[in-house]
């Protein structure tokens, strides 16, 4: 139970001249709820796309389950100018795309919701179970694995109504109010089975309503589904209700963490929100 | 295959790039700003031959040539505004299908105006008159069609990163969106883009049928797509890269009709391509963007 | 129950269908010019429907349809030729001695042999394609929209290339093209004869393309279109897919370049243009950009209207005594072209949008105002 899922190790990110994210160093414990914060343009969604896959690191190493499934060191043009802070150096390169990872128990959402609008939220579900087929082609153009279809699509229908979208299962994706299109995405999300699941900003957009009945289905989910949850979030309140542990990121570095409460009170977090407040 | 002889195919093939430059810069333009393959510019460029032929018959040559430019330039305008403008907020696949349906339609159009039989490109005589140094001889077109290629290309880059409307150009390519939240007027700067895009086709025509000295329905097919791969060769939205992938895929193409692969010359621009894409997607002179997630 | 009636409607049409085909079969020569229009109708059905798979399905905006149908209609072709025709086809340049030799051979085979040996000729064909579609799919399928459009439309433009150089003469004989080529064989030992075989190799088809589409995998293809990053998330890999899409596609037209190669007798490099893709591309674009139905019911459309309904463009029009101005050769694909930009810029759905054909949306117009009846879906 106490596992480590996640942790990285030294992670860096750089586009350029400009360090996205410089060193960042994480642990996400099996069962917790862990969120990384921070003000915009800190790092976050780029931590996250580096974490799965969408990104090579420039420096640094991803380890899920212990196993490596990224890993890289500054080379060619980068090795003369990066300026990450840290240069441990890391000898392997170890570049897996984003589906490996998706198939490996790693699932995400997006911040700006990428759901497969002309699709209907059966489809939209369904689709994301395909990672786990064991059919081939040719065996499932001729409906040899009918029984596999089967169970894809009862477990789909069963999932929707763990989600409360049952009833609009045959509607088109993108005619959803938005926030049933977030908890959507979640659901599709949750069929591809992960052990570990990213949420991109969950809450964006949300009244403090639903932002609340967001925060008791994150944790209704995470017990239902036996997950580990990682979250990047603006809504302070839903961060400090449901989070285990807090990372705070401001300009790629980590400038604090902690449980809720240690994080609320360092007055390193108060400088970064309240010097850049601006929402 | 003697000095001479292969001086004589550099100089023919100099001049081809000249034409394909002149008509690549078109594509480079409105792939800058558009993000579109203009599948119907190398259409125009055919269509700039067939009026030529029809204003030629009724003119004398000076005049005729501007008639030509002036109606080319018109056309281009005119499909941008018919064909392209109510698709500018559509998925790129349909504003595509579009430029395809334009370059269907002036095909089908062009044969059965001027019939698929090819007619004859009338000859300028001044352009065609014959220089000979030693063994070497060109007419003046060839002499003239690299040399004023260059000339075009210093003007527009001077009219590109002097002039107010350039700089509209510029931000338009850069980036579409912002530039029309700061108040640029998208529709003129895409206005201006196509008929500087429809010239030169157009004065790159008079320059390409006057050696080739006949036009079809269907010439401006494949010297269309050849252009579009040297803008992709020279890094598409680059003025002067454009030209540079003109020449190259002229000296290469003209060479190997010399060595007796005519067949694989075509063949050739399309390897170049997928080896171009493949090796350097932002070609010789592109700028990198990135993808964001 | 509406199941059951959508099925038995649909069995007794596609019986009314072979019932037709069968009555023109009876009397061949009043209609040669009708079955003539119904075959390439059939054949452009299946490439338009492949090319659907790819650019409505799976969101590849692919333009080498042209040069895998010649790839299937070359090897097709080579491989049917008489023996005793080999010299009158390549008289200029003669045929490789290789395969004269395996010719030779495959035609001194038994009978059954022989009476399956077109199909495996056009299955030989697409399998052929497919391999070339698998190699440069690796380099040409990482490409973005528009790149990758005028990539295979390239690559459609070498292989043609290849197949006219002279260096390649003694197989594909180079600029003079194939003729002497045998037409439609018949199936099942003569219960189908051979006008109806096109038909029926193109819906078996056809309905193998449908098959995949409405499986898991053709749902991923479908994921990939909607949104390529957000199907990489969850965990469909876009390279496999992708490949996959292409080489399906790049088969079955490949095999209609076959049945093309069957219908025409003859075939040239300059056949397999670039306009040949572009007149696929319009079936798809009139018929729907991602309805199978569409491109079906689009190839059918276009083809009659084409060589048939809109002949009279073409032909000088005098009404009351007045020459009517603009009729003559080639209004009529003017009229085509306008056709379709009117379909691009303002009918942008095409016949059938993303939608299928289903007997219940025919019954939902006529019947009481049902509650919007859903298309398609799963």
């Amino acid at each position: 139970m106490n596992g480590i899922v996640l942790k990285t190790e030294h992670l860096t990110m750089q586009f350029g001249g400009v360090v996205a994210v410089d060193d960042l160093n994480i642990e996400i414990p099996q069962g917790h709820i862990t969120a990384l914060i921070g003000p915009n343009g800190a790092g976050k969604t780029t931590a996250f796309n580096v974490i799965t896959g969408g990104y090579m690191p420039t420096n640094g190493r991803v380890v899920f389950h212990d196993k490596v499934i990224g890993e890289n060191h500054p080379r060619s043009k980068m090795k003369k100018i990066y300026n990450g802070s840290d240069r441990t150096t890391f000898h392997h390169q170890v570049v897996n795309t984003p589906d490996k990872i998706t198939r490996l128990g790693m699932a995400r959402t997006f911040q700006n919701i990428r759901l497969f609008k002309e699709l209907s939220v059966f489809e939209n579900v369904l689709i994301a179970k395909h990672c786990r087929i064991k059919a081939g082609m040719l065996s499932a153009t001729f409906r040899l694995n009918h029984v596999e279809e089967r169970t894809m699509r009862e477990q789909t229908q069963e999932l929707l109504k763990t989600v409360g979208l049952a009833d609009l299962a045959r509607e088109k994706a993108s005619s959803l109010p938005y926030g049933k299109q977030r908890r959507l995405e979640i659901a599709r999300a949750l069929a591809t089975s992960p052990s570990l699941l990213l949420l991109d900003e969950p809450a964006a957009g949300m009244n403090p309503k639903e932002t609340e009945e967001l925060a008791q289905f994150i944790k209704d989910i995470k017990d239902s589904f036996n997950l580990t949850v990682f979250l990047i979030e603006h809504h302070m309140n839903l961060v400090m209700d449901i989070s285990d542990k807090i990372y705070v990121l401001d300009y790629g570095k980590t400038i604090a963490m902690g449980t809720p409460k240690e994080v609320q009170n360092d007055p390193a977090v108060i400088r970064a929100y309240l010097g850049v407040e601006d929402e | 295959m003697s000095i001479t002889t292969i001086l004589q195919h550099s100089l023919t093939g100099i001049s081809l790039g000249g034409a394909y430059g002149l008509i690549a810069i078109g594509y480079t333009l409105v792939y800058g700003i558009l993000r579109l393959i203009n599948f119907a510019h190398g259409d125009i460029f055919m269509m700039a031959g067939y009026f030529m032929i029809f204003s030629l018959a009724s003119f004398p040559w000076p005049i005729a040539i501007v008639v030509t430019l002036l109606i080319t330039v018109l056309m281009g305008i005119a499909i941008e505004r018919v064909a392209y403008k109510p698709l500018r907020s559509s998925p790129r696949m349909s504003i595509m299908i579009s430029a395809i349906g334009v370059s269907y339609l002036l095909q089908n159009l062009a044969t059965y105006l001027f019939t698929a039989i090819p007619r004859g490109y009338p000859e300028i005589p001044l352009l065609k008159r014959i220089f000979r140094v030693g063994e070497l001889s060109a007419s003046l077109v060839t002499l003239l069609t690299p040399v004023l290629t260059i000339v075009l290309v210093v003007l527009l880059m001077i009219l590109v990163n002097k002039t107010k409307t350039g700089m509209a150009m510029r931000a338009a390519s850069k980036d579409f969106e912002t530039a029309k939240l700061m108040g640029i007027n998208i529709n003129r700067v895409i206005t201006v883009t196509f008929a500087i895009g429809s010239l030169l086709a157009g004065i790159g025509s008079i320059l390409y049928f006057t050696d080739r000295m006949s036009v079809t329905p269907f010439s401006g097919t494949l010297p269309g797509l050849k252009c579009f791969v040297a803008a992709v060769f020279g890094g598409i939205g680059n003025i002067p890269g454009a030209v540079i992938g003109g020449f190259f895929i002229g000296i290469v193409e003209t060479l190997l009709v010399a060595l007796g692969y005519s067949t694989f010359s075509d063949a050739f621009t399309f390897v170049l391509l997928i080896v171009m894409l493949l090796v350097k997607p932002t070609g010789l002179f592109g700028e990198k963007t990135m993808e964001k997630v | 129950m509406r199941r059951s009636r959508n099925t038995v409607l649909s069995v007794i049409s596609a019986g009314v269908f072979l019932a037709i085909l069968y009555m023109l079969n009876l009397n061949r020569a009043g209609n040669g010019m009708l079955i003539s229009i119904m075959q390439k109708s059939a054949i452009f059905a299946l490439v338009a429907v492949s090319m659907n798979l790819l650019n409505g399905f799976t969101g590849l905006f692919s333009l080498g349809q042209a040069g895998f149908m010649s790839i299937g209609a070359y090897t097709t072709a080579i491989l049917l030729i008489p023996v005793q025709s080999l010299d009158g086809v390549y008289y200029m340049n003669g045929i490789n001695p290789g395969i004269r030799a395996l010719k030779v051979f495959l035609s001194a085979l038994p009978p059954w042999f022989q009476s399956v040996y077109p199909f495996v000729a056009l299955i030989i064909g697409a399998l052929f394609a497919a391999v070339i579609a698998s190699i440069v799919g690796v380099a040409v399928l990482r490409l973005k929209s528009d790149y990758l459009a005028i990539a295979t439309l390239g690559l459609s433009e070498i292989i043609r290339a290849l197949f006219s150089s002279p260096q390649l003469d003694g197989i594909t004989n180079g600029s003079y093209g194939l003729n002497k080529i045998p037409a439609f064989p018949k199936m099942f030992g003569g219960l189908v004869p051979p006008i109806i075989t096109p038909f029926i190799v193109s819906a078996v088809c056809i309905t193998l393309i449908v098959l995949l589409i409405r499986s898991s995998y053709g749902r991923a293809f479908m994921a990939i279109r909607e949104d390529e990053i957000a199907a990489e998330a969850m965990g469909i890999s876009l390279f496999k897919h992708k490949s996959m899409s292409f080489i399906i596609s790049s088969f079955f037209s490949a095999l209609a370049g076959g049945m093309l190669a069957m219908y025409m007798r003859s075939i040239e490099a300059k056949t397999f243009s670039i306009t040949l893709t572009y007149d696929i591309l319009l079936i798809v674009v009139i018929g729907g950009i991602g309805s199978v139905t569409g491109s079906v019911l689009g190839a059918f459309l276009v083809t009659a209207s084409k060589e048939w309904w809109l002949r009279f463009f073409d032909q000088p029009l005098e009404l009351f005594g007045w020459d009517v101005p603009l009729f003559r050769t080639g209004f009529r694909m003017v009229i085509f072209s306008i056709l379709l930009m009117m379909v691009v810029l303002i009918y942008r759905r095409g016949l059938m949008g993303t939608n299928e054909f289903s007997w219940d949306r025919i019954f939902g117009r006529f019947k009481w105002k049902r509650k919007k009846v859903q298309g398609g879906g799963s």
